[in-house]
């Protein structure tokens, strides 16, 4: 066991867990920020997808030993107050959850796009968004807010 | 305390199931007039009826009777009562009712039960009739109370937008400020359908409605039941190994029990069941078990091999269960100017539905109650199977239903909510949390049947089809015998059979069942024939369906939104298919190339017309039908699970692949006929159009065949190089 601090959606948390637990596991079960999703574990569905330092990364291939305190760290619960964010307000303009499981973890995704490609052609979302799986098949629907999002479509098209 | 309220404590449904009516908290339930102090508690609160529940401030709760899992039936159920009460939208919110069926049930699966089941794409069709009459029971108390606050006659009111209107004296009261005077009639009326809205009034039905779960879903706040904690909370999670139904003996207990965070180990008949402090111990301990499996049915079963067994079955002189048998088959044989035989094949494929599946369950200190919070598409038995497991009563047993992160059929099972009882009840009153790995997820799932199916079909010299006769051989009854019958084709002589088979590998259903092996294998066919007697694949099915006019008017609208028949390049090529599923009808047309090398197939483009009857949120079946194409071709395309002696192969998305953004078409495009028929299904209606649209494209751009599901790589080189 060993004491760490993390920073997670500019808050400070304090753990006391195994160095090899999986920040998923840190995330949803110890502290209750059960918007990030657990899909699959091998960092193959996106589900469990995170800011690290405003870069995507997939919380379940992270351990606590792999982070430090200076690490900013943030979930769909930090990505905007009360779902302001323009990806967030894209997708419910399009309508694109079907279960929503997945979704959290698209948004993310989506979210790091555009801050690092403010404009993405449509390949290059195709491409950025490949490794979030969606399983009720909302694939079109994601790519169409995204670029509402981004401004290259506007709302009602 | 109102005394109008007191007065009538119990209201009659229409199933005659005595109901009360003031009940406080959220939900309404049902409680025994004798006990007058629990009466005089719930009091306190004024439910409209079982389904709605009316606030002073005018804001409406409606109870939602089905499952959430992607389909909307959260927001489309719901419309349709608040069409029916004449409800301020901006005023409704939605909550899921509690699990009684006697109450909320519909009679959809059987006449004589009540059932709560959120499978085959029938919710929609089950419920339109009892939302609209529950709406417009609610809309009538309120005018009933209206009408004794005004002392007029319930005859001169009427509603709109949330109030009751009085028009001659011109008066309005908002629904919520009847809540002091709300008085129940002495009968709740039936109303006939000539006393409902007036579609031509509708504000909600056929018009969209923003579903109301997706707010939550976008903010990571929607509850799904792997999300749910509760004090005390402890883990679970099973080793079932990957031979269905081996026994297992553990032979390193003691070293298991040591483990840090391992509570206790709950055997199974078929697996080992770990409970510990936090679900990272209960998973290295799942690693750490030493495990040895018997024998199974299943051992020695190897899917590939099986399509030659099932060749001979098909081959015996015997005849299966009979689904169909219209004319004379074997007359039409004898006199055929021109047979055709082929066999279709499709592989076992897995649910994979994004939520892992996983339940919380609590049983009580007394072991005689328990709590489950599970999301699951319900069932014939409405509390899950969960009090014949414990042994205790069915009033004992709570379940709460949550969102699905997904279901395709896979969560119309109880497996995994039992389990999570098996494993409460040793640690009770503990409450556990029973969660399985996406390994345990794929390797003992419950997969769509692998199949083999015998099509032999015979025509006049004039190119007319005569006789249409279908075989298929597989395990599961009708998992493999759905959408086999085609009532809506002009064959003057159909046949078709289902022959069993069993192999021990647990089955289930699978977004639209044993339509899309079925409806591959018969649009092929079409297909076939139509190349043969060198007609357009379309204008064939024209003279099939003519005596089907909604069946027509599909295929008109899918030929003018396709431009089908006009020229495309020459890289390129479409294919068409016709089928019936849930009540829904449907013409699908996709647009594909190949890459000869590689083998891959890529469609671009994908169009289905559909007649589903009323339709409520049109822009959430374009959704659903949307995403039944892409689970379509995700399944034709990439997805195989394998099985080597009784052992499943595959393990997780590593080697069970599913459709990725990459690979999905440029557009789908999808078109809803107007039609005044009761609502069918759309949830399954666009997944099996994807095989046979696909398959038959590929005839027409390379003239080859393809007829074994999946389409991969491998096989469409074998294909194209046959």
């Amino acid at each position: 066991m060993a004491f760490q601090s993390l920073n997670i959606n500019n808050k400070t948390y304090e753990v006391d867990l195994n160095k090899d637990t999986s920040l998923l596991w840190i995330l949803r079960e110890h502290l209750r920020l059960t918007g990030t999703k657990y899909g699959c574990g091998i960092a193959l569905c996106g589900a469990c997808t995170i800011h690290v330092d405003d870069k995507p990364m997939r919380a379940c291939s992270l351990t606590l030993g792999s982070l430090n305190k200076d690490q900013k760290i943030t979930t769909i619960e930090g990505l905007s107050e009360n779902g302001e964010h323009p990806v967030q307000k894209a997708w419910i303009e399009v309508q694109a959850p079907q279960c929503g499981y997945c979704q959290t973890g698209q948004i993310m995704q989506a979210a790091a796009l555009l801050k690092e490609t403010p404009n993405p052609s449509k390949e290059k979302i195709k491409a950025y968004m490949n490794g979030n799986l969606c399983r009720c098949g909302t694939y079109l629907r994601i790519i169409k807010a995204i670029e509402i999002a981004a401004g290259k479509k506007s709302v009602k098209t | 305390m109102n005394k109008a309220v007191s007065r009538r404590e119990f209201l009659k449904t229409s199933s005659g199931v005595a109901l009360f009516i003031g009940v406080s908290g959220l939900l309404p339930h049902m409680v025994s007039c004798k006990n007058e102090k629990e009466v005089k508690k719930l009091l306190k609160k004024h439910q409209l009826t079982a389904w709605v529940n009316l606030a002073e401030d005018g804001r409406i709760t409606i109870y939602n009777p089905a499952a959430e899992m992607g389909q909307g039936s959260m927001t489309s159920l719901p419309a349709i009562f608040a069409e029916e009460m004449d409800a301020d939208w901006s005023m409704v919110s939605v909550e899921f009712s509690p699990q009684v069926s006697e109450i909320y049930g519909s009679e959809r699966w059987n006449p004589n039960k009540k059932v709560m089941l959120s499978a085959g794409s029938q919710v929609t069709a089950g419920y339109f009739p009892i939302m609209r009459q529950a709406g417009a029971q609610a809309r009538y108390i309120l005018m009933h109370s209206a009408a004794r606050y005004w002392k007029v006659n319930v005859e001169g009111l009427s509603t709109a937008n949330g109030e009751v209107i009085n028009k001659r004296d011109n008066k309005s009261i908002g629904f919520g400020e009847l809540v002091p005077y709300l008085e129940m009639p002495d009968e709740l009326p039936e109303f006939q359908e000539s006393e409902l809205k007036d579609p031509k009034d509708y504000r909600f039905i056929g018009l969209d409605q923003p579903r109301v779960d997706i707010p939550e879903k976008v903010m990571g706040t929607a509850q799904f039941a792997i999300d749910i904690q509760l004090p005390d909370m402890l883990y679970g999670v099973l080793e079932r190994g990957n031979l269905h139904g081996a026994k297992p003996t553990l032979t390193n207990e003691s070293e298991i029990l040591a483990l840090e965070g391992v509570i206790k180990l709950v055997p199974f008949d078929y697996s080992i069941g770990i409970i510990a402090e936090t679900l990272e111990q209960a998973l290295a301990a799942k690693k750490l078990l030493n495990i040895s499996w018997s024998e199974a049915p299943a051992s020695g079963f190897n899917s590939q091999d099986s399509y030659k067994k099932y060749e001979k079955t098909a081959s015996e002189k015997l005849e299966g269960k009979v689904i169909t048998n219209e004319g004379d088959f074997q007359k039409a044989l004898k006199s055929a100017a021109k047979t055709f035989q082929i066999d279709f094949k499709n592989d076992y494929v897995y649910h994979a539905q994004m939520e892992p599946l996983n339940a919380v369950v609590q049983v009580g200190a007394d072991g005689n109650s328990a709590e489950v919070w599970v999301g699951s598409q319900q069932g014939f038995d409405s509390k899950l199977g969960v009090p014949g497991y414990l042994g205790i009563p069915n009033e004992n047993v709570k379940i709460n239903l949550q969102y699905l992160g997904g279901g395709f059929g896979r969560r119309s099972m109880t497996d995994f909510v039992l389990e999570g009882a098996g494993l409460a009840k040793e640690v009770a009153p503990k409450p556990v949390k029973l969660i399985w790995t996406r390994e345990d997820d794929v390797s003992y799932g419950a997969y769509r049947p692998l199949t083999l199916q015998r099509l032999l079909a015979t025509a006049d010299n004039e190119g007319n089809i005569t006789g249409f006769s279908h075989c298929v051989v597989g395990d599961g009854g009708n998992l493999v015998a759905s959408g086999i019958r085609i009532d809506y084709y002009d064959i003057p002589n159909k046949y078709a059979e289902w022959r069993e088979v069993s192999e021990g590998i647990r089955l289930k259903h699978w977004r639209s069942v044993g339509h899309s092996p079925n409806k591959f294998a018969i649009e092929c066919m079409i297909d076939e024939m139509a190349a043969y007697f060198k007609r357009d694949p379309a204008d064939f099915r024209r003279s099939l369906l003519a005596k089907t006019p909604r069946a027509l008017a599909t295929l008109e609208k899918a030929i003018s939104m396709s431009d089908w028949g006009s020229t495309i390049t020459n890289d390129r090529a479409k294919g068409i298919a016709f089928l019936e599923r849930s009540g829904t009808l449907s013409t699908g047309v996709c647009e594909i190339s190949v890459d000869r090398k590689t083998g891959k197939i890529k469609v671009h483009r994908f169009w289905s017309a559909n007649d589903a009857g009323i339709v409520i949120q049109p822009d959430n079946v374009k959704a659903q039908l949307e995403g039944g194409i892409l689970m379509g071709i995700s399944s034709v395309l990439k997805e195989q699970l394998t099985i080597v002696d009784g052992r499943v192969q595959q393990t997780n998305f590593n080697d069970y692949q599913i459709l990725r953004m990459s690979d999905i078409p440029d557009t789908i495009e999808t078109a809803i006929i107007d039609s005044p028929e009761p609502p069918r299904g759309v949830g399954e209606s666009g997944t099996p159009l994807v095989a046979c649209a696909i398959a038959n494209a590929f005839l027409k751009l390379t003239g080859k065949r393809l007829r074994h599901l999946p389409f991969t790589p491998e096989r469409v080189l074998n294909a194209l190089n046959s």
